[in-house]
C-alpha cells in the first residue's frame, strides 16, 4: 500500500492506496466523489476527466500515488458553495447540452480547461478541436457546441472561478 | 380532442428536470452504488466461437489471495434448477451448461471485495473445450451443418413461436412471411425488373455508462440496482426463474448512462441475482467497454430486395428476402424479424408484395434491439434500391418517390391502412431543405460531388401496455410515478410536461419517482420509441383521473365549480390539516390485431407509425476513395412536440449514431474472434467525425398520442445510411451496397467501375 496526500476540491485529503489504484479509482472510491464517471477505461472517452494543478487529465490515465501534494478539481468543485452553478454548468443546462448525462461531468470540466486556455470567445472551430478528447455517444453533440460557446462568455462576467478551490 | 387544453407546459422548450443533477456530477447510476459487505464479480468468458465444455479448472482462481469464491454453472444450478432466460426463446443460461456458443460467453465468475483482485483470479481460470463446427454468415446459417443449438426452446408464450418448440437440426429462430396481392403475375408483367442484395455488417451500441448490476439479499427475497430499459421485465423474469411470486422481487432503476436498446430484458441481473442468493452478499458486476462487445450488437444483415416496375417508374410488385443475423441467443432478434420485417418493402405504395424474413443463431456476440429495431438494415436496402431503380430508368429519385410512396389512406404491406404517418410531408421537407429542385453544384477535379436522398418508416412494436400513478399531496404537489427508464432521451421531462399540462401547473414543480417495481407500476419496457405515446398516453390520462378526483374533492367540500381555490385548501378542508392524497391512476394498451400466420395481413399492424427522412451532399475523392458529408439534412414525424428542443436533440443524437454505422463503425472478426473489442479500436463518432447537420421535426399530430405527440428516438437514424450511399453514387456513379462506406470500398468500387479493379488484400 502507498501513502498519498493530495488537495482535492480545496480541502486535504490523504488515502492509503494500492499502488495500482487510478486517480479516478481515488477520487472514486475512496473520495465517493462519484460525478467523475468511467466509460471506456482505456483513455478514449474523456468521462473521467478532472483538473490536475490546472490542467485537464484524464484520471483515468494516472496513478494516484504519482498526484502526491497535487491540487485536484472535479466536477464535484466547481459550483459555489452555496449551490450556486457554475456558469458552465448553467450553460449546459440551458442549452440541452446533455442527455444520459454520463459524459456531462468529462465535457464541463473539458470545456473549463478550454476557456482557461482559449480565453472566453470560442469559436465554433476551436470547440470542436478541443473538445476531439471528449467523447459522447447520445447528443450528437450540436448543443454541447452551444452549451460550450454560451459558457464560456458566461465565464467572463462572473465571479466564478475560471479553476475552482486553488 | 388532445389540443383543446393548453396550459403552456407541452410545446415549452423546458430545460431538462435533471439537468442539474447530471451538470453537478450528481445523478444517480448504478455504477455509482456501493452497497455494504458487496462482492464485485468479473467474468471468466468462453475463448473459443462454439465447443463442448470438457473441464473448468478454478483451482488456481479459488486459491487466489483475496478471492471469496468462484462460481460456475453447476453452483447456479442450486439456486436456480433451470437457468434459462430470453423475451423471446429461453435459451441463454446464465452461465454457460455443456457447451459455448460464442466467444466471450460467460463461463465462470470470481467474486472478490476488490475488483482487481476478481480480474486476476479470473485470468487463472483454465478451461478446456472439445471444438465444434461454427457458423457466423447468417445466409450460410440457413443451410449450415453447424447448428447452434441442440434443440430450440421458444418462451410458451408467442403463439408464432409455438411451430419451434423443440425443433433441431436448424438454426431458424423464426421465419416471418407475408403474401399480398399476385408477386408472380406483377414480375411477369413487368416492363423491368430489378433485383439486389444488400448487407449491414455488426455494430453495437457502446453507451458510455456499459452494463452494470447489483443484486442484494433482502428479508422477503432479492432486490436488484440495475442500470435497464426494461425493469418489468426484468422483476417477472427473475421471479419465473425463481419460481417466486413477483412481489419477492424488486428491481430499482435510477438514471441510465445510454441505452439505445442493449440495457433491455436480462443482461447481468439474472447473474447476480443468482450469484447473490449462492454467497447471500451484495454482488455488483460492472462490464468494460471491452465486454460489451461479447454482450450484444445490433443484427448484421443481408436483403435480397426484387422489384416490378412499369416503364413509367410505378412499382408493381416486390419481393423481400431477410436474413438477420441474431448470434448465439435470440434475444429480442425474433420479434425484429417480423415486427420490423413486416416494413421490409418500404413506404411504397405496391399491390403486390412478399415477404420471407429469417431469425438465424450463428456463433457471434448475441444481436438485439438498437435504435431503430431493424429498420435502419431494411432502409438501407429498400432506399438504395430505390435510388438504383430511378438512376437505371433515368428517373429523378425525388419524382421516382413522389410516384410511389405510401399516402395517407393507402393500405401498407400487411393491408393495414396508413394513418397519421407524414411520408409525403418528410419528403417534400427533406427535398425541400436539399435545394433538390434546384441545379446543383458539381466539381470538375478528382473531388466529386453528389446528393442523396432517403426515407424510411417504422411501425411501434404492439400490444404493450403502461401504467402510471399521478400523487396529488396535500399541499398541492405532484408525483408521478412511472416506469418508464430516462436513459437520455428525456422521458422524465416530457412526462412531467404532460403531467403539468393536465393539472395546470408547472413541468419543474412535477417531481417524477424513478422506477421501482415495489413503487412503480408497470411498463412493457423502454424501447422502440413507444414511451412517449404508450406510457404519454397512461400518464395524460392518469393526471386526468386525479383532476376529477380532485374536482369530486371540491364538490365533496361544497366548493362551488369553476372555483378556482388553492388545492391545498381542498384537503384542509376535508381533513382539517395538511392530509390526505389524491391518487390518479391509469393504464394504457392500444388496440392491435396480430397479422394472419400465413400471409401476414391484419387491419391493424401497429398503433403509430414513425417517419424519418435525410438527405445528404458529400464530396468523394476519386484518388483515395474519402467520402466528406458536407451536409446532412433530418426530418422526423414525431407528431406535435412536446418539448422541441428534447425532439431536435433526438433527431440530431440519433442522426450521428447511425452516421458511425454508416461511415465508420462495425465489428471486425476473425474466426469468431473480435479484433477491435475496445474504443481504442472500434471508433464511435468524435465531435470532429460528425457532418454539418440540420434537424428537425415536420409539422404534424399524432390524433391518438398524448396531445398528438409520439416517439421520436429513432426517427433520426433511419434514412442517413442510403442518403449517403445515394450522394455517392451521384457523385461517381459507383454503388456500395455493404455497410459501412470505408474508404477502402468507395475506392474498389471506383476502380472496378474503371476496369481496372484491386486484386483482394
Amino acid at each position: 500500500m502507498a501513502a498519498v496526500a493530495m488537495t482535492v476540491n480545496g480541502k486535504a485529503v490523504t488515502g492509503d492506496v494500492d499502488p495500482r489504484t487510478l486517480l479516478v479509482q481515488f477520487v472514486r472510491e475512496h473520495l465517493r466523489l462519484t460525478g467523475t464517471h468511467v466509460g471506456c477505461d482505456t483513455s478514449q472517452c474523456g468521462a473521467c476527466l478532472v483538473h490536475v494543478d490546472g490542467k485537464a487529465i484524464k484520471s483515468c490515465t494516472v496513478f494516484a500515488w504519482q498526484l502526491e501534494g497535487a491540487n485536484v478539481t472535479t466536477i464535484e468543485g466547481i459550483a459555489d458553495p452555496s449551490g450556486k452553478l457554475h456558469p458552465m454548468q448553467e450553460a449546459f443546462r440551458d442549452n440541452h447540452g446533455l442527455q444520459c448525462g454520463y459524459c456531462t461531468p468529462g465535457m464541463i470540466m473539458s470545456a473549463i480547461d478550454m476557456v482557461n486556455r482559449k480565453g472566453n470567445d470560442l469559436d465554433d472551430h476551436t470547440i470542436r478541436q478541443e473538445l476531439d478528447g471528449n467523447i459522447c455517444r447520445c447528443t450528437g453533440y450540436h448543443n454541447i457546441v452551444k452549451a460550450v460557446a454560451a459558457g464560456a462568455k458566461a465565464m467572463k462576467g462572473s465571479s466564478a472561478p475560471a479553476q475552482a478551490a486553488e | 380532442m388532445n389540443k383543446i387544453m393548453r396550459h403552456g407546459q407541452v410545446g415549452r422548450s423546458a430545460p431538462r428536470l435533471e439537468a442539474r443533477e447530471k451538470a453537478t456530477g450528481r445523478a444517480e447510476y448504478v455504477h455509482n452504488l456501493r452497497l455494504p459487505g458487496m462482492l464485485y464479480g468479473k467474468i471468466f468468458r468462453s475463448t473459443i466461437p462454439h465447443g463442448r465444455i470438457r473441464s473448468i479448472d478454478v483451482s488456481a482462481a479459488a486459491a487466489h489471495p483475496g478471492v471469496y469464491r468462484v462460481i460456475t454453472a453447476a453452483d447456479v444450478a442450486k439456486v436456480v434448477p433451470n437457468p434459462y432466460y430470453g423475451p423471446a426463446f429461453h435459451d441463454q443460461p446464465i452461465l454457460a451448461i455443456d457447451k459455448v456458443h460464442h466467444v466471450g460467453e460467460p463461463v465462470a465468475v470470481v467474486l472478490a471485495t476488490d475488483p482487481h483482485v476478481a480480474e486476476e483470479a479470473a485470468a487463472l481460470i483454465v478451461a478446456q473445450y472439445d471444438e465444434l463446427p461454427a457458423v457466423y454468415d447468417e445466409v450460410e446459417a440457413m443451410t449450415s451443418k453447424a447448428v447452434v443449438h441442440d434443440v430450440l426452446k421458444p418462451a410458451g408464450t408467442f403463439p408464432d413461436l409455438k411451430h419451434l418448440q423443440g425443433k433441431t437440426d436448424t438454426n431458424v429462430a423464426l421465419d416471418f412471411h407475408l403474401r399480398r396481392g399476385d408477386v408472380a403475375k406483377a414480375f411477369a408483367e413487368a416492363d423491368h425488373v430489378f433485383e439486389h442484395t444488400f448487407r449491414t455488417k455488426a455494430v453495437l451500441h457502446l453507451p458510455l455508462e456499459p452494463f452494470v448490476s447489483v443484486a442484494e439479499t433482502t428479508g422477503s427475497g432479492l432486490t436488484i440496482h440495475t442500470a435497464s430499459q426494461s425493469p418489468s421485465f426484468v422483476r417477472i423474469e427473475i421471479a419465473r426463474l425463481l419460481g417466486w411470486p413477483e412481489n419477492r422481487v424488486r428491481v430499482k432503476v435510477p438514471y441510465l448512462g445510454g441505452g439505445f436498446g442493449a440495457k433491455l430484458y436480462i443482461k447481468l441481473e439474472a447473474l447476480v441475482a443468482a450469484l447473490a442468493l449462492i454467497v447471500n452478499r451484495p454482488v455488483k458486476i460492472a462490464l468494460t467497454m471491452e465486454e460489451q462487445f461479447f454482450t450484444l450488437t445490433k443484427h448484421a444483415s443481408t436483403f435480397r430486395i426484387k422489384s416490378a416496375v412499369s416503364k413509367d417508374g410505378k412499382i408493381t410488385g416486390r419481393e423481400c428476402e431477410v436474413w438477420w443475423n441474431g448470434g448465439a441467443y435470440a434475444d429480442i432478434g425474433p420479434r425484429i424479424t417480423q415486427k420490423s420485417g413486416f416494413t421490409a418493402p418500404g413506404p411504397y405504395d405496391i399491390d403486390n408484395v412478399t415477404i420471407d424474413s429469417y431469425s438465424l443463431y450463428t456463433n457471434l456476440t448475441p444481436a438485439g434491439a438498437l435504435r431503430g429495431f431493424g429498420i435502419p438494415q431494411l432502409v438501407w436496402a429498400y432506399e438504395s434500391h430505390a435510388d438504383m431503380i430511378a438512376r437505371a430508368l433515368k428517373l429523378d429519385p425525388l419524382a421516382f418517390r413522389r410516384k410511389n410512396i405510401l399516402r395517407e389512406g393507402n393500405a401498407q404491406a400487411t393491408g393495414t391502412i396508413m394513418r397519421d404517418a407524414a411520408i409525403e410531408a418528410v419528403l417534400e421537407q427533406v427535398s425541400a431543405r436539399m435545394d433538390w429542385e434546384k441545379p446543383f453544384a458539381r466539381s470538375s477535379g478528382s473531388v466529386k460531388r453528389g446528393r442523396g436522398i432517403a426515407i424510411g418508416f417504422k411501425a411501434s412494436i404492439s400490444p404493450t401496455t403502461s401504467v402510471a400513478i399521478v400523487n396529488v399531496a396535500a399541499d398541492g404537489s405532484a408525483t408521478l410515478y412511472c416506469s418508464t427508464v430516462d436513459m437520455g432521451q428525456g422521458s422524465d421531462t416530457a412526462n412531467a410536461q404532460i403531467v403539468a399540462e393536465v393539472l395546470s401547473i408547472e413541468a419543474e414543480a412535477v417531481r417524477i419517482v424513478h422506477p421501482d417495481t415495489d413503487v412503480t407500476p408497470y411498463d412493457m419496457a423502454t424501447l422502440g420509441s413507444r414511451s412517449l405515446y404508450h406510457m404519454g398516453n397512461a400518464v395524460r390520462l392518469a393526471a386526468q383521473d386525479a383532476k376529477a378526483k380532485l374536482a369530486d374533492l371540491a364538490r365533496e367540500v361544497g366548493v362551488p365549480e369553476g372555483s378556482n381555490i388553492p388545492i391545498a385548501e381542498l384537503f384542509v378542508k376535508k381533513y382539517k390539516m395538511q392530509a390526505g392524497n389524491i391518487i390518479g391512476t391509469a393504464s394504457y394498451i392500444p388496440s392491435y390485431v396480430p397479422p394472419e400466420a400465413e400471409t401476414g395481413q391484419t387491419p391493424n399492424a401497429t398503433p403509430f407509425w414513425m417517419v424519418g427522412g435525410a438527405g445528404a451532399e458529400v464530396e468523394v475523392d476519386t484518388e483515395t476513395g474519402h467520402v466528406r458529408v458536407t451536409r446532412l439534412v433530418n426530418v422526423g414525424d414525431v407528431g406535435t412536440l412536446i418539448n422541441p428542443r428534447i425532439v431536435a436533440t433526438q433527431l440530431s443524437g440519433a442522426a450521428v449514431m447511425q452516421y458511425g454505422f454508416t461511415m465508420q463503425e462495425q465489428i471486425e472478426t476473425d474466426g469468431g474472434q473480435i479484433t477491435n473489442a475496445s474504443f481504442a479500436d472500434y471508433k464511435i463518432p468524435s465531435i470532429l467525425d460528425i457532418p454539418p447537420m440540420e434537424s428537425e421535426a415536420v409539422d404534424a399530430e399524432q390524433h391518438d398520442g398524448p396531445f398528438g405527440a409520439k416517439g421520436v428516438g429513432e426517427s433520426g437514424t433511419f434514412a442517413v445510411s442510403p442518403a449517403i450511399a445515394n450522394a455517392i453514387d451521384d457523385a461517381v456513379g459507383v454503388r456500395i451496397s455493404e455497410l459501412p462506406i470505408t474508404p477502402e470500398a468507395v475506392y474498389r468500387a471506383i476502380r472496378a467501375r474503371n476496369g481496372d479493379p484491386l486484386e483482394d488484400a
